[in-house]
Order: C-alpha cells, then sequence, then structure tokens
C-alpha cells in the first residue's frame, strides 16, 4: 500500500520494490529510487531535524546537496556509523536505519527547544560579549555547557572498518556536472575522439533533465533524449561515466578531486566492497557544468517544517513521486516557481495560493500558468507563516507601490510552502580555480569572469538560464575543450523546445510592515542566522562580507552557504547601503560537498600507511627475539632480551658480551654512498671537514659533515676504496639527506668536477663484529686477505671474499673493542650472517641491538649526530676540531664557522658527567645548573645528551653538553632533575679505556 | 568602548539589540601619525592596543591592506602552547600564555582562551629523548610541561589509538596543561576594539606600497593606496607578507612564504577534550566549540602567496590523524584553507629595529604565530616605543643570522638517528 | 599537487619532485673574503617574491636532475622551465628574466 503523499504514477522510482526503512525507530516503507528525504515526505514526514542555535523544528528544504536542516545519522552497525548526512543525499536501501540529530530525547519534544525563550539574548556573536566572569568559570562551566550545546551529529565511537581507495587519472576533457549542459558538452568532445570523463554528484546523470516534463529535444521528449544520450556516452570507449562522484576540489594545473561513492546506496548485507573511491584527475582540459542552485526567499517563519524550495518541491514530485502536501501555497520570487505551480496543478495538487513577490511579476511561465487557469496574486509579500512542528498557514500582505507594506496580512491556511527567489550559478569551482568571479547586474549574481586554468564554464553555473541556452553552451564548451586538448571536432547542436523562464529574481529580505514585531526570517538555516543577526554585524561596525560570515556564521554550516550566501549578500547590502558587487563575496574553498576523511586517507592505513624498511638480517632479529625501535621509516633491532629479561638486563649482557668475547650487529641501516671519478678526493675535500688528499687506498678516516650555517649535520666513516672511489658511510636517518646534499653541489656548484655519487644504503648489508675474538671469528671464514694487525690495521679497508662472495671488509670499531664491518651484498646477507653466527658461538658470540651499541660508544665517548648534536653544534663543541683539515682553504660550512657567535668562549662542550650516586641513571635531556636550589627560571648551562647505566664501569655515565665544559674538569654542577637537583662531577668524554689500546688487538 | 557583559547582553536582547555601537570606527586617515603599524592581524592590532594603552601613543594608525583580521590570524588552528626547548623561546612563548591567561577580562571580549592541554605525542626513541629534554627544560624554565605514559595520555584523551600494532605506535607525550586554544577572530576584534577606544585609527582597505626615507635614510613616511601619510615610526606585522613591505625600504631578510594549510570536518558532539600533536605522522588536531575537528599539518613546500596548497597534504594529513584516531576515518572534511607563513632559517621569529632608523619589523613567526600574539604585540609595542628591545625579545634579532646566534627549535626535533 | 615541466622528462607530478629554494644563488668562489653580513646574505637572506620567481627543483623520482623553473607565486603558474646553467629566460611576465 503507498504512503499518503505519494503520487499515483509517475517519477523515475521503481513503485514495485518497496523498501522497509526505519527513521528514529519508526518503521516506514519507500521504493527503489527514493532518497531519505523523498521516503519520509511520502509518509507525510516534514520534522527530520532540529538546527544548530535555537533548536528550532525543521523539514527538508531543497532535494539535493544544498540541503540545511534534514541532517541525519546512518547505522549500518555500532561501528559503521555516519554522523550529519543530508536526508536529500541519502539513497534509501532495504534496512536502512537512520536517526534525526542534535536533539533530546526526541526530535519531536526536544529540549534544546527551549533555547527559543533566550533567543532574544542569543543573537550572533552573543558569547563574545559575555562568559568573561568569573574567569574560572570559562574553563570550569562556560565552555562546556557551550561545547555540549553545539555540534550536530555524534561521532563514531569506533574505528571505521570500511576501506577506500583511490586513483589517479588523466584525461583529454572532464566534464563536471550531467544536466543538459554536461551532456551536450561530453556528446561533443567525446565524438571528437578525446578521452572524455564524465562525473555527478547524483545517482542518476542527467541533472535537471531528470525534473523535467514537457520539454524537448532534437524533437523527443527530455527523458527518451537523456536515455539516449547516456547509452551513447556508455558505449564509447573513450568516454568514462561517474555518477554518485562528486568533484569537490580544483586545484592548480587542472588535478580536479573528484570523490566516488560505491556502498553507500546498497543494503548492509552487499556493502562489502571499497566504500569511497578518491580521484585525482589531471585533465587537460576541464568543461564546468555545475548548474545552479536554487535560492530561498528570506521571510519571518520561512524555516517551518513543509516550507521548501520550489523547485525541490518539483523535483520531488516529478522524480520521486512525491507530493509536498495537499494544500500547498506557492510563493514566486522569479519565473521558475510557476513550473512546479503547472506540474502540482497537473497532479491534482490543490493549491491553496499562489502569490508572486517580485516587483513586477511576469514571464512566460507566468504567462502560462494564467493560462492553464491558475490564479497568481501579484505585489505580495509573506509576512509570516504558522504552525509548529509543521506548517499550517501562510500569511501574505500587499506591496504598495512605494514598496512599503500595509499592517494587516491575510492568513491562509497550507500545509506546504513552495518558495523560490531565483538560482544562482554554481561558481564554487570556477573560484577554486582561482579565476575572480565578476557581478553581473542583470542577473543579480555572480557570475565567472576569465578563466585561469584550462576550463570554461557553461549552462546555467554561468548564467545561462533555460535548456536552449544550456545545450548551446554545452556543446559550445565540448567543441571548445576538445578542440584546445588537440582534437578536431564537428560541431554539434542540439535542438530544444521549451518555455522559458524569464531571468528576474529576488535576492535579500521580502519587505516587512514598519510597525508590526516581526518573526525571524532566517538566512542561513543551519546555523541560525536571521536577517536581524545581518543587520546587527553591520550595526556593531563589520563591513566585510568576510568579516559578517564569521560573526554571524552565516555561510559558515555544512551546507557552506549554497542557499545562503547569495541572499547574505542582499541583506548586508541593504544594511549597509552598499550595492551587493561592493560587498563581495566569501572566498570558496573546497571540498564543494564534504569528503569523508577516510576518502582521503585510502589506503594509507595500517600496513600500508608507511613503508617499513627492514634489512636482510630483519627475519633473523625477529626469530632470535629483538625487541625493535623506529629510526625513520627503519626497523632497528633494539635489544635481544633473553627470558625473563628487561632492557636494561639485556644491555648489560650484550655489553658485557661485545667486551669480553664478541657481539655481532646488524649496521646495514646506515647510509652507504659510492663516490666514483677523477674529480673523488677534490670532491670530497670540498664536502667534508677532513682532508682527503692523502688518505691512501685501503685506508678509512672518519669524516664530519657540516652544514654551510657551520653546524654538525652528519658523520660516518668513509673509506678509500681506490685513487678515484670512496665508500662513504653515513647516519642512517641522513642518508638521503647527505646524498641530496651531495648532488645538489655536484650538479649546481661544481658540476665541472668529474664525479658521481650513488646510494649502496640497500645493496650492502652490514655485519659488524665487536671484540677480542672478533678476528678469531673471522678467520676461517675470509679467504685470501692476511686479517693481522700488521695487514690489516684499524681503520682499513680491503675487497675480500667471505664464505665465497665478494666482501669490503672494514676494520673499524664503534664500540672501542677489535671491530671489523664485514659488507656483502644484500641478497648474501643473511647467509653471511649466519655463517659467521655458527663460527662465533662457540667463541661465546651474541648479538647485540643498538641500545648496547650506544651504551659502548658512550663509554668511548664517540658522538651520536642527533643525540649529542641537534643542529646547533660544531666540531669544536664536541671536541672534533682536530677532524678539520687546518690547510683546506675551504669547505661546506668553514665559513660560518668564522663567524662570532661560533667560537664565544660560553658555548657549549662535550663532556663526561658523573653522578655523585653511582646508580642513578639521569634522564636524557635534564638539565645542568650550576648551584642547586636556585627558583625558576633557573640559569641553565648545559643538559646531558646520553645517559646509561655502564656494566663495564658498574656505575652510570653521562655524556653532556655544558658552557664552557673543557675548562670544568673535576667541578662539581647539578643536573635538575624532576626529584630535586643532584650533584654530578665533570670528567673527560670518554669513561673506558682511554688511551684506545683495545681496539688495536 | 560600549561595555561588554550579561547585563548589557540582557538589556539590549529585551531592545531586539537596537542598542549595539560600532565595535570600532571608519575613520579617515589623518596625513601623519606619531606611530603606524602595518598589517592588521592579531600581532599588529595587539601592538597597536599596546602602545596606546602601556606607552601613551595613542595618535596612531593600524594600516591594513584587507579587513582586519583576513590573514593568518583567521586562518591558523588556534594552538596555543609555550613548551619551547631554547631558554629564549620558552621565555617569549611564556610570557604570551600568561597574556593570554587575562587577556578576555583586559580587552572586555570574550577571546573564549581554553587550557585545555596540548597534548605532544612520542612515537619513536628519538621522540622521547627529545621530549624528555624539553621537559626538563621547560620545568627549569618555570614553563609547565610533563611526561604522560601511552595509558595516562588516553585517559587524557580518549579517542587516542595507543595499541601497539600502528606503524608508529604511541610511547608516550608531552602535554603542557596551560596550554589550548582560542577563538582567533576574537582576538583580533577584541584588540582592535580595545586600540579604537584608546583612539587607534584602524585604517582597513589599505595597502602600503611604499616606504619612503629621509636623507639620513630614517623612516620619514608612507605611500598607502588612501594617501600618503607622515610618520616616524613604522612596525611592519604582516607575517607573510613581511618581504614585500619591508623590501620598500630596501631591507632583506631570512624569510620565505609558504602556503599552510588547515580543515575543519563537520561539527559534532563533544568528543575530543584536548590539542594532540604528532610530529613524527604529521597532524594535530583539537575541537572548537562549535564541534568542528580543527585540523592542521606542516606547509606545502614551494613558496607561495596563494594562500593554497596540494591536495596530497590533505591526504596525507589525514590519514595520520585516522591512525591516530581510527573512528574519525567516518568523519567529513567539511572546509579546507590556506595562509601563508614566513619562515625563517632557524624557525624562530624576528621582533627587533631593522637597519633601518625608525623602522621595526615582528616576523618569521612560521607556522606558530597564533599562539604568540599577545606577547609579540606588547613586545612589538615596547620596541617601537622605546625604540630598544624588551629582554624577551632581545635575542631575536635580525643580525643573530649574520653573527651565528640562532634559536633553533626545529632542528633539535628534526634530526631522527 | 603542481604539474611540473621537467625539461629532461616532460609534465610530471610535483610528488615527483624535491623543491630547491631560490635559484641563481652561486655559492662564493672565495668565501673567506666575504664579511660576516655578505655571508649571511647568501646564506640566508632570500628575495621571496610576490610574482615571478625562479626557482630550483630536483626530480628525485625521476631524472635526478636539479633544473630551475620561473613561477608565479601569486598563482602557482609555471611561466618558464629551463636546465641547470641556463640563465634565466626573459620572458613577458616575468621583468627579472635575462636581458
Amino acid at each position: 500500500m503507498s504512503a499518503p503523499y505519494r503520487t499515483e504514477a509517475g517519477g523515475r522510482i521503481d513503485r514495485s520494490r518497496t523498501l522497509n526503512f526505519t527513521f528514529d525507530g519508526a518503521r516506514m516503507q519507500g521504493v527503489q529510487g527514493d532518497t531519505l528525504a523523498s521516503a519520509l515526505l511520502a509518509n507525510g514526514v516534514h520534522l527530520m531535524g532540529r538546527s544548530f542555535k535555537y533548536h528550532r523544528p525543521r523539514g527538508v528544504l531543497s532535494a539535493g546537496s544544498d540541503e540545511p536542516n534534514a541532517l541525519v545519522a546512518v547505522r549500518r552497525d555500532d561501528a559503521r556509523y555516519t554522523p550529519n548526512l543530508r536526508a536529500t543525499e541519502v539513497e534509501l536501501y532495504e534496512g536502512l536505519q537512520a536517526e534525526s540529530q542534535n536533539r533530546w530525547p526526541s526530535l519531536r519534544l526536544d529540549v534544546g527547544a527551549s533555547a527559543r525563550l533566550l533567543a532574544p539574548f542569543l543573537a550572533a556573536g552573543f558569547y563574545y560579549k559575555t562568559f568573561m566572569w568569573p574567569r574560572k568559570a570559562w574553563d570550569r562551566f562556560y565552555e562546556p555547557f557551550i561545547r555540549a550545546a553545539a555540534g550536530l551529529g555524534k561521532a563514531p565511537t569506533q574505528a571505521d572498518p570500511d576501506r577506500y581507495a583511490s586513483r589517479y587519472a588523466h584525461c583529454d576533457v572532464l566534464v563536471i556536472g550531467s544536466g543538459p549542459a554536461g551532456l551536450a558538452a561530453a556528446l561533443t568532445a567525446a565524438a571528437s575522439g578525446a578521452r572524455v570523463m564524465l562525473c555527478d554528484e547524483q545517482a542518476e546523470l542527467g541533472g535537471s533533465l531528470l525534473t523535467d516534463q514537457g520539454a524537448l529535444i532534437d524533437g523527443q521528449p527530455t527523458h527518451a533524449w537523456l536515455a539516449d544520450a547516456l547509452s551513447t556516452l556508455a558505449a564509447l570507449p573513450n568516454v568514462t561515466l561517474l555518477p554518485r562522484t562528486a568533484a569537490f576540489g580544483y586545484f592548480a594545473h587542472n588535478l580536479i578531486g573528484l570523490n566516488q561513492r560505491l556502498t553507500e546506496h546498497l543494503p548492509t548485507a552487499q556493502a562489502t566492497g571499497v566504500r569511497e573511491r578518491m580521484w585525482s584527475v589531471r585533465a587537460t582540459e576541464v568543461a564546468i557544468c555545475a548548474g545552479a542552485l536554487e535560492r530561498p526567499l528570506v521571510f519571518p517563519g520561512n524555516d517551518r517544517p513543509g516550507v521548501l524550495l520550489a523547485g525541490a518541491a518539483r523535483t520531488y514530485l516529478n522524480r520521486y513521486g512525491v507530493t509536498p502536501g495537499r494544500r500547498v501555497a506557492i510563493v514566486a520570487g522569479c519565473d521558475g516557481a510557476y513550473r512546479t505551480a503547472l506540474d502540482l496543478h497537473a497532479a491534482g495538487v490543490t493549491l491553496a495560493v499562489i502569490a508572486d513577490v517580485r516587483p513586477a511579476a511576469d514571464g512566460p511561465l507566468l504567462r502560462a500558468a494564467r493560462a492553464a487557469g491558475l490564479i497568481v496574486r501579484a505585489g505580495m509579500t509573506v509576512t509570516g507563516t504558522g504552525g509548529a512542528r509543521r506548517v499550517t498557514s501562510v500569511s501574505l500582505a500587499p506591496v504598495r507601490a512605494d514598496g512599503s507594506v500595509g499592517g494587516v496580512s491575510e492568513t491562509i491556511p497550507c500545509d506546504a510552502v513552495l518558495m523560490s527567489g531565483g538560482y544562482t550559478p554554481s561558481v564554487h569551482l570556477f573560484s577554486q580555480s582561482r579565476g575572480k568571479v565578476v557581478w553581473d547586474d542583470a542577473l543579480k549574481t555572480y557570475v565567472p569572469g576569465a578563466s585561469v586554468e584550462r576550463e570554461r564554464s557553461a549552462g546555467a553555473c554561468r548564467g545561462s538560464f533555460g535548456l536552449a541556452a544550456a545545450l548551446a553552451d554545452g556543446a559550445n564548451a565540448g567543441a571548445e575543450a576538445a578542440r584546445a586538448a588537440g582534437f578536431d571536432v564537428a560541431p554539434k547542436t542540439f535542438a530544444a523546445e521549451a518555455t522559458e523562464a524569464s531571468a528576474d529574481s529576488v535576492i535579500g529580505a521580502l519587505p516587512q510592515p514598519a510597525s508590526t514585531k516581526t518573526g525571524e526570517a532566517f538566512v542561513d538555516w543551519q546555523n541560525d542566522v536571521t536577517v536581524k543577526d545581518l543587520h546587527l554585524a553591520a550595526r556593531e561596525g563589520f563591513r566585510s562580507i568576510e568579516h559578517i560570515k564569521r560573526y554571524t556564521t552565516t555561510g559558515m554550516a555544512t551546507d557552506q552557504g549554497k542557499t545562503s550566501n547569495l541572499n547574505a549578500l542582499g541583506v548586508v547590502s541593504h544594511a549597509l547601503g552598499a550595492p551587493m558587487a561592493e560587498i563581495g563575496l566569501t572566498t570558496f574553498r573546497m571540498p564543494y560537498t564534504p569528503v569523508t576523511f577516510g576518502s582521503l586517507a585510502g589506503v594509507s592505513r595500517g600496513d600500508l600507511f608507511e613503508p617499513v624498511r627492514a634489512t636482510a638480517i630483519h627475519d633473523w632479529a625477529v626469530e632470535h627475539g629483538a625487541v625493535f625501535e623506529d629510526v625513520g621509516a627503519w626497523k632497528r633491532a633494539r635489544y635481544f632480551p633473553k627470558a625473563g629479561e628487561d632492557m636494561h638486563a639485556a644491555v648489560a649482557r650484550e655489553c658485557l658480551a661485545v667486551r669480553s668475547a664478541c657481539g655481532i650487529f646488524d649496521a646495514s641501516t646506515l647510509g652507504k654512498i659510492e663516490l666514483i671519478g677523477p674529480d673523488a678526493a677534490v670532491f670530497m675535500n670540498r664536502m667534508y671537514v677532513n682532508a682527503w688528499t692523502k688518505l691512501s687506498v685501503g685506508k678509512c678516516r672518519y669524516g664530519l659533515l657540516l652544514g654551510e650555517d657551520g653546524f654538525i649535520v652528519d658523520d660516518g666513516v668513509v673509506g678509500r676504496i681506490a685513487e678515484d672511489r670512496f665508500h662513504i658511510t653515513t647516519t642512517t636517518g641522513g642518508a638521503a639527506r647527505v646524498l641530496a646534499k651531495m648532488e645538489d653541489y655536484l650538479q649546481t656548484e661544481w658540476p665541472e668536477l668529474k664525479v658521481w655519487a650513488t646510494s649502496t644504503t640497500e645493496q650492502w648489508a652490514v655485519i659488524a663484529l665487536q671484540g677480542p675474538k672478533a678476528r678469531l671469528i673471522l678467520e676461517g671464514l675470509v679467504e685470501s686477505v692476511d686479517l693481522s694487525p700488521e695487514a690489516l690495521p684499524h681503520m682499513s679497508v680491503v675487497e675480500a671474499r667471505i664464505c665465497g662472495v665478494t666482501t669490503r671488509l672494514f676494520r673499524v670499531s664503534f664500540s672501542g673493542e677489535l671491530g671489523f664491518e664485514v659488507n656483502v651484498p644484500a641478497e648474501y646477507g643473511r647467509a653471511v650472517w649466519e655463517a659467521i653466527w655458527a663460527a662465533g658461538r662457540p667463541h661465546g658470540l651474541l648479538p647485540y641491538g643498538t641500545e648496547a651499541m650506544h651504551v659502548l660508544r658512550a663509554e668511548k665517548g664517540f658522538i651520536i649526530v642527533g643525540q649529542e648534536t641537534d643542529g646547533t653544534v660544531t666540531p669544536d663543541d664536541v671536541g672534533l676540531g682536530w677532524a678539520i683539515g687546518k690547510a683546506k682553504p675551504d669547505f661546506v660550512g668553514k665559513r660560518s664557522l668564522a663567524r662570532p657567535a661560533m667560537s664565544a668562549p660560553n658555548r657549549k662542550q662535550l663532556v663526561g658527567i658523573f653522578t655523585d650516586d653511582p646508580a642513578l641513571v639521569l634522564e636524557d635531556g635534564v638539565q645542568i645548573v650550576a648551584a642547586p636550589g636556585q627558583p625558576t627560571p633557573k640559569r641553565l648551562i648545559g643538559h646531558i645528551t646520553s645517559s646509561y647505566p655502564s656494566a663495564a664501569l658498574g656505575r652510570s655515565l653521562a655524556l653532556a653538553l655544558v658552557q664552557g665544559g673543557r675548562a670544568r674538569m673535576g667541578e662539581t654542577l647539578y643536573a635538575a632533575t624532576a626529584e630535586g637537583d643532584v650533584p654530578v662531577r665533570v670528567t673527560a668524554p670518554v669513561f673506558y679505556d682511554p688511551d684506545g689500546a683495545r681496539v688495536n688487538g | 568602548m560600549q561595555p561588554f557583559s550579561a547585563f548589557s547582553l540582557f538589556r539590549e536582547g529585551l531592545k531586539g539589540q537596537k542598542g549595539w555601537t560600532p565595535q570600532w570606527r571608519t575613520p579617515e586617515p589623518k596625513p601623519a601619525y606619531d606611530a603606524v603599524i602595518v598589517g592588521g592581524g592579531g600581532h599588529g592590532l595587539g601592538a597597536a592596543y599596546y602602545l596606546a594603552k602601556e606607552h601613551g601613543l595613542t595618535n596612531i594608525a593600524l594600516l591594513e591592506k584587507g579587513w582586519i583580521g583576513g590573514g593568518n590570524t583567521g586562518r591558523n588552528t588556534t594552538i596555543i602552547r609555550s613548551n619551547y626547548l631554547f631558554d629564549e623561546s620558552a621565555a617569549l612563548y611564556d610570557h604570551a600564555l600568561k597574556l593570554w591567561e587575562g587577556l578576555s577580562q583586559t580587552l572586555n571580549y570574550n577571546v573564549m582562551f581554553s587550557q585545555r592541554g596540548v597534548l605532544m605525542l612520542a612515537h619513536t626513541v628519538h621522540d622521547v629523548q627529545s621530549f624528555q629534554r624539553h621537559i626538563h627544560a621547560n620545568r627549569a624554565n618555570g614553563v609547565d610541561n610533563e611526561w604522560l605514559t601511552p595509558q595516562a595520555a588516553k585517559a587524557f584523551c580518549p579517542p587516542l589509538n595507543i595499541t601497539a600494532n600502528i606503524r608508529y605506535p604511541v610511547l608516550g607525550g608531552a602535554l603542557q596543561r596551560r596550554g589550548g586554544t582560542a577563538r582567533h577572530d576574537a582576538v583580533a576584534w577584541g584588540y582592535a576594539r580595545a586600540a579604537d577606544a584608546l583612539g587607534v585609527d584602524i585604517l582597513q582597505n589599505c595597502e602600503v606600497v611604499g616606504i619612503q626615507r629621509d636623507i639620513n635614510g630614517a623612516v620619514e613616511a608612507v605611500e598607502t593606496t588612501r594617501g600618503p601619510i607622515r610618520t616616524k615610526k613604522v612596525g611592519v606585522s604582516a607575517a607573510g607578507h613581511t618581504s614585500v613591505v619591508l623590501g620598500m625600504a630596501g631591507v632583506r631578510l631570512p624569510l620565505e612564504s609558504y602556503p599552510l594549510q588547515a580543515l575543519v570536518s563537520e561539527p559534532i558532539k563533544p568528543v575530543f577534550p584536548c590539542v594532540v600533536m604528532s610530529n613524527t605522522v604529521h597532524a594535530y588536531i583539537s575541537q572548537s566549540d562549535k564541534g568542528e575537528l580543527v585540523i592542521g599539518a606542516g606547509t606545502d613546500v614551494y613558496t607561495s602567496y596563494t594562500q593554497r596548497g596540494g591536495l596530497h597534504i590533505n591526504s596525507h594529513t589525514l590519514d595520520a590523524v585516522c591512525e591516530l584516531f581510527p573512528q574519525f576515518r567516518r568523519m567529513r572534511m567539511l572546509r579546507n584553507w590556506g595562509g601563508i607563513v614566513d619562515v625563517t632559517p632557524d624557525r624562530s621569529p624576528i621582533i627587533a629595529k631593522t637597519p633601518v632608523p625608525g623602522l621595526y619589523v615582528n616576523c618569521g613567526w612560521g607556522t606558530g604565530g597564533f599562539k604568540a600574539t599577545p606577547g609579540a604585540a606588547h613586545l612589538l609595542a615596547w620596541t617601537m616605543a622605546k625604540d630598544q628591545p624588551h629582554p624577551i625579545n632581545a635575542p631575536f634579532t635580525i643580525e643573530r643570522f649574520r653573527d651565528g646566534h640562532l634559536i633553533d627549535e626545529a632542528a633539535a626535533a628534526a634530526v631522527a638517528h | 599537487m603542481l604539474l611540473i615541466p621537467c625539461p629532461h622528462c616532460g609534465d610530471r607530478p610535483e610528488l615527483e619532485f624535491v623543491y630547491g629554494g631560490q635559484a641563481h644563488i652561486a655559492r662564493p668562489a672565495d668565501p673567506s673574503a666575504l664579511s660576516d653580513q655578505a655571508w649571511a646574505e647568501y646564506l640566508y637572506m632570500r628575495d621571496n617574491p610576490k610574482g615571478p620567481h625562479a626557482e630550483r627543483w630536483r626530480h628525485t623520482h625521476g631524472c635526478g636532475h636539479f633544473f630551475n623553473l620561473v613561477r608565479d607565486t601569486t598563482s602557482d603558474m609555471i611561466l618558464a622551465s629551463y636546465r641547470t646553467g641556463e640563465p634565466r629566460p626573459t620572458l613577458a611576465a616575468d621583468p627579472k628574466g635575462a636581458a
């Protein structure tokens, strides 16, 4: 059995397929093709929401994405709960569960509606004028109250399980909008062979043609022409049709963002696929055929449920087979409203009254209405409406010749009021493209001006109203776009037969009687902004539309002013006594309609959020129970705990193993750069602080790299493989940065140098062996190379073979023990590691991680870039002045080191720190002061850069940067910990084997 | 100045709001002023206020090329905090924070300053070390900052995802409880109204197109689109346009102007109690009093005056937000916009005299200017009035770049090893 | 996302590139001869123009070359693209180009 307001026949719905749904728990029925809004209207339900501030009862105003009132939440399950959806865009499916928002306890009886009693005091901006006393009441009382009253829907409470995808696409012509202009553009462009994409935010393509009755295109009724056009386009291989796809953003250089909805319209059981897809389309040419948005009329009581836009009501009738009421009042502010009157009349709906509010009521459609026997009362204004949760009457008064309004109104019973002030061209995307809109005085609206990007607007969105104009405009636009994209185009024409509306329209508030106190006339429905609010803003001195918008919040709701912007401009123009063209329009910003976060995030979540970089040894470490840390995008093994060990116990054991036997460590993440060319040494001299010319082949040097500002940016051991070849290492986090820096100098400063740099970070796996037994373990595995201290002294490198595999074998140590770093091609990394592991186990070989590595090097006073340095530290600060090649005339950073601040006497210098209490391990970053017990702000003279318990020393140690540190040896200073100032002693920044004997073993 | 209060609201409500008067005048420019501020954002308007209020300089004008508060002041994500690392920075931003704490009352304008806490998340060992260093330095400097474990962070911000199996799990966070947010437009309007009440002429749609200097090189006038104005003191507080304005006096600065985008979601009932920032996953988020989630991240990579950037920046910001707050994945972006942020090489501002006598500059705030608004304003006014910096802004000179005295907040945070 | 015309590869999306700041700032041949002020000019001071800007980009995820663009910072429109080492081209829209 059909719902009470469903028409007998007609519409594009499938009346044979009944759908069950609930709204606020009430069960109702609609049909396939309904939106939630049309289904509710069919059931006679007009109360769909409550407004933001005053909690006024509200019904649907429009039929599209411009809807400001009927916001609902749709629940598939507890996790797939979506708030703030427009009922006009929610496609009905079997089992849909929707609920209204911003009301308690129910939509009918909302406690928040008592705000209307305070409404006179809650005008725009009221919160700036109060809530200031007492001061503490803001945080404790006022703000929580405001926040609880604000907001619309409720946020979902669980993680969203739905999936989202994204795609990049290119096309020759992107047509945005599939009404008559868009279809004409697409047909014309596609015929030339250009790759055409056509998108529309609605489920069905066709735009205004979906609503039209009575016009002919090329001799066919519009619905038939539409069907033909769509099947033509669908059959063309060079055309991509994208319904349910909103073009939401126009970005620089013709990148258009499209958001495609894939499953929102499906019943839950079938909505299993990707929910939404984000398209980033780079279009050679764009045709914007976005149409126009109907404008409401501004009069007191224009917000009651049952007051709708006239064109929207026509959409409900012709597309969804629903009438808005049984006794319908029509208030015409434009000629187009009479189409609604004619169609309702033809459908047998009683028209309670038709009032025309234009100063001069005339036009082809008005005349057609009169010719059909309808009575039109011209020269009227609306002074109010009646009814509580549904409109029950409309009050009209005549407007005198001088524009004033008499005090006596006539009240006419009705159950729906349909109003239309005209149509506002949708210039949003054009404006986003950074083209300037221009004021068209004839149309009294803004239209697109000169294009900045490769685009053109066609049809209603550029002020070319009417079916014939849209088709012609669209065909031209499509042809021009395809031609500009390099295609030969055969022009197309489409012959339209239709009664076209005249162009006049109404903007701003309808005139009201001067004497009586009128009710609230709404301009922005969702944010409850009234004519009085806009006048108040003007009264308070706000003159720009931008200020007025921010002060009153008009245009800032989820509809972003689609139904309010131009009326607001009209009201403000009147309030300020300035022409609309002078006041300006607020900036249009993306998105045109709201876009799901998930769609923007796309597949970048979970495992795909950011790549994990793992070394060739990674899996071995996992299998051996390593705990990992993130260093940049790398996973590095931090320590290898045995059963029952915490990090401290594991690290202590690992450190002891290294110093007493041997440890094996994965150093593969460190950056490696192969530098090759006759000018390699010259380049090294210019880049690094060190002198490189005399470094012999087969020898290594600790390289220090500065920025041009003189501060340390990176370091690493560099081996000279040949006269013209260096194997450079960098920090893990700095690898890409260092190579990029080298390329910058090589390409743009010293292109004459013959040297090339290649990243080999991922090509070499690096197995570090550190400890007295290291040579012993390696000897059996390395072929044909003498590993003795005489043949391969500390800081050497040799090419050899290990386990049958090429290796660059470095004799280097970051631990201060006898050490080697075995570089093998990464694909052999794990195999060689396992061979070394097997050979080393009998000697007590243990794996160690980054934490132990940090402790071992700290015991030796070796800095770590990013820990002892922070971008503000010079070589001399950390005692590395010796590394600088003194004879070099220049290197990157040298000039900056000569600046006054860089050698100021009180710079922070690297020192060692012993706490008086040997068991106390200070936290990293603890600040140092000279005297205890200071009040804040204390005079800070340094900070702890690294701090560890040292198994080798049997006590804690720390490195620190302290002002004038090197002159403070033996001094007692204080560490300003959270528990109080703790005495510490300054010592040399090397704690273990200060003479460095062990490394020469 | 018409006082604002619950009583005046009530009284005017009874009169249909007809008794309110303009919050500031719309005067014609005078031919000369004792001082001129160029740039009508929060910093500039505030400086005009403090010049009049604290230094008795009331014959002054504020020149704004568009509408006051229309630049970065109206476009930021409203985050306020002072937990910076270096002593100079902590002093600077905490000076501002202390002024925030009484600002509504000072201006008799509710700027809706809400000290609901700023929580900065640590995701790596390096982050933890960096935040610990901040916390220790802050405590010693008298700035509140405390370490929270992941569980405590979630208790403070219930929507936070602290599961261990995401790409960059939360290892804890640094919380400044005195930090929070404020209503950005209100700050501009509040300072404008109070300055106007003291006699400051606020001249909108008045763009400076030239700076004239006398034979000694000192400032003697500015040329504007509304005519020339003679003055001996010009304070430029023009954010992303600073290079353009200072260029008129031949002063080059270490500034580059980048687009910084931000976005809001559709409004929802209260769900997010504080501000959360994450440098590792690149996003910051809070919920406004209107109910919208306010979200921002880093700049686009190239310099621009367009106040807009690329879509991929938004995608990258939101994928980070959704990892940290997976229940927000179904929320929708309502509006996105951009500003122009002037960035210095050490990410610290310049509030100083310029080499041109009578010309002062407040710039280089990059992505962090809003939080400093009352402090920057106060210090610019001081520097102009006394022709000397206040001790708090004394380190923030142009010359520090020549001498190497950089105050590099970014370097400490950025270097992952 | 900008569409950037790499002189070697043609139009490619911005994600393939890394921005390199203002172009044509040559590292002084003899830094030690500069005063601190002049060195700071080189190191830190920038034009930051509101208008055509000659800037460097590197096609990191492509050919790897550095190159230059002239881009109007008021619109992000790219006016010219040219190789490293070439002078800034003369453009009608760009008064700072080479004569």
